[in-house]
């Protein structure tokens, strides 16, 4: 499978980035590259091999309990607040590139 | 005062026997960093304030008789993707460039509460993405063994800031080798826990499923000391486990005649330099001689390990760091008309190549039509890794292989080839991809005097032996 310039504008677009078009032609020759190399997993069969999407449901685990149950130390009260306190306003806003008091403040998104 | 001899246990027992204090260590790290760190570009920010308050507190408490806690007044460096609260953090990223988190880290504030006086932010890859320290935002790290060469990445800072008696002890997170790779290239001990054993909260997320907290030393016990202070259960982080934990400095004195160690071919295959196959030959040798059994064992899908770890890695990026989006913590490009525009200039001017070809990479792996050709595809592969672990751990009680193909590279070598940066990492992914800890430690140097890893992989939780092998190693060494 070759990457064109059209499907790095078409990623470029979902990933929510622009790219220069030098970017974008460097982009093409470093992910054909890459992929050509990730392209020896074919290889290998594994039509009968389960996907792992991580380690920890399987290593580490109560074995005696079932699905979820397994996980039941990492659950917590549904209440406000329940670790911590929240953070007040003015301190979830300070690192903001924009913000008035209350809230963030954005380029507006619906034109009236 | 040598500042290269001190350790945990010497640092707290001068402070506690009133032959030093915890200020004067502090004020003469600031000094070797103000005289050292010009070249080697270990720190991106200093916390002086913080530091001296915590290192008064410790000596107040020495004055006063009372018991030090275990990592009283020690010196200690923490890479900068580790949230520090009033305390800049980067991420080695211009997106994160102002950036002052609200809270610490848990792994941070564990070591803090141990007594440890934080200096400041080591610099790294951006987001950690990287071998070589050259994915700084800011500046590439220098190898202080080797100005010319790299400090290995992505924690190459922290790496550099011990080696460079720049800190007593740091931390660092690894993700696909960045702190065994460093640790190596830098001379130093450098460990990564069993997924799980140690918290993420406050750790900036690279790949969540394979990101860990852990530290660099200057020797395998206070790699112990460390990984005790900051391990177990951490409500705040779901994905911390619910295991016991040994006390693993006890652990360490443990005899390691009689354990049965593997050698897999797969690790000492083409590629690999001459004198670190050297080194590590007869660092086996000296394990045989302290009577450890050498087991052949095989992990025949180890040359599938960078192909899996690089589709996974990535897309687990790609979701990760679709969170920069300029509104309420990262940079923000200026004068943007639109959310759209505001969302791509600035994630286009805030983040650097690498994390944008990552960002690209992972984002193609998930897109429909690609996901079951490739996400899916690494994620069986990644099974077949880790079966590989676990027939092998049926056999023996750890595995011994080089941390590194080779010894540092020279800075600019493989900065234009992605793939030939990403083939650095090619022994360390695989304990990142099946969660199992490992060590690496010096063995040697190669004929340029560059320092040399030997890397320890455990089974799941049971870093104990790893640090074990590894003291018994470095005290016979």
């Amino acid at each position: 499978m070759q990457v064109t310039e059209k499907d790095v504008a078409y990623v470029a677009d979902l990933a929510n980035l622009e790219l220069s078009v030098e970017e974008r032609s460097r982009m093409v020759r470093d992910l054909n590259s890459i992929l050509g190399y990730i392209d020896r997993l074919n290889e290998l069969d594994t039509s009968n091999v389960e996907p792992m999407a991580q380690v920890s449901d399987r290593y580490g685990v109560d074995e005696s309990r079932q699905g979820s149950e397994r996980f039941s130390y990492a659950t917590r009260e549904d209440v406000v607040e329940g670790l911590r306190k929240s953070l007040p306003q003015e301190v979830a806003l300070a690192n903001a590139p924009d913000a008035d008091g209350t809230f963030f403040r954005v380029p507006k998104v619906i034109e009236r | 005062m040598q500042l290269s001899q001190l350790t945990i246990n010497s640092v707290r027992s001068s402070i506690q026997e009133r032959n030093t204090t915890a200020f004067a260590l502090a004020e003469s790290h600031y000094s070797q960093i103000e005289k050292e760190d010009g070249q080697v570009g270990a720190f991106l920010t200093l916390c002086k304030e913080r530091a001296l308050e915590h290192a008064d507190r410790i000596d107040r408490m020495a004055a006063e008789g009372k018991p030090l806690p275990p990592l009283a007044g020690v010196p200690v460096a923490i890479k900068d993707v580790m949230s520090t609260r009033g305390v800049r953090t980067t991420a080695g990223s211009k997106s994160l460039e102002h950036f002052i988190p609200p809270y610490d880290c848990t792994a941070v504030a564990r070591m803090e509460a141990a007594g440890a006086v934080v200096l400041g932010k080591t610099n790294c890859d951006e987001f950690a993405m990287g071998s070589s320290n050259e994915n700084s935002a800011f500046k590439p790290v220098r190898n202080p063994r080797d100005l010319t060469r790299v400090p290995g990445g992505s924690s190459g800072g922290s790496a550099a800031a011990v080696a460079a008696n720049m800190a007593v002890v740091a931390l660092g997170s690894d993700t696909g080798g960045s702190i065994r790779q460093p640790a190596s290239f830098c001379g130093v001990v450098g460990l990564m826990p069993t997924y799980g054993r140690v918290s993420r909260y406050g750790l900036i997320a690279f790949a969540s499923s394979l990101d860990h907290v852990g530290p660099l030393t200057r020797t395998v016990k206070d790699a112990a000391i460390v990984l005790h202070t900051i391990v177990g259960r951490d409500p705040m982080d779901s994905t911390s486990a619910d295991v016991p934990v040994p006390d693993y400095v006890a652990e360490l004195e443990k005899p390691v005649r009689g354990l049965k160690l593997g050698i897999a071919k797969e690790y000492f295959g083409d590629g690999l330099d001459d004198d670190v196959r050297n080194s590590v030959e007869s660092a086996i040798d000296q394990l045989k001689s302290l009577g450890c059994e050498i087991v052949p064992v095989s992990l025949p899908h180890t040359p599938y390990a960078i192909p899996t770890y690089y589709l996974i890695a990535t897309a687990e990026a790609s979701s990760n760091l679709a969170r920069y989006d300029g509104v309420r913590y990262s940079y923000r490009a200026p004068g943007v008309k639109s959310l759209s525009e505001m969302y791509r200039r600035s994630r286009d001017e805030g983040f650097g190549a690498e994390v944008k070809r990552r960002i690209m990479l992972g984002t193609y792996a998930l897109s429909a039509g690609y996901y079951d050709a490739y996400y899916l595809k690494a994620q069986k592969v990644r099974t077949l890794l880790t079966r590989d672990f676990q027939e092998a751990f049926s056999k023996v009680d750890a595995i011994v292989t080089p941390t590194s193909p080779t010894a540092a590279f020279r800075l600019g070598e493989k900065s234009d080839d992605p793939l030939a940066m990403y083939l650095a990492d090619i022994y360390t992914v695989t304990a990142d991809l099946a969660g199992i800890p490992g060590i690496s430690i010096p063995c040697g140097e190669t004929k340029d005097k560059l320092p040399i890893g030997l890397q320890i992989l455990g089974k799941h939780f049971d870093e104990a032996t790893i640090l074990r092998v590894a003291n018994a190693f470095e005290r016979a060494a």
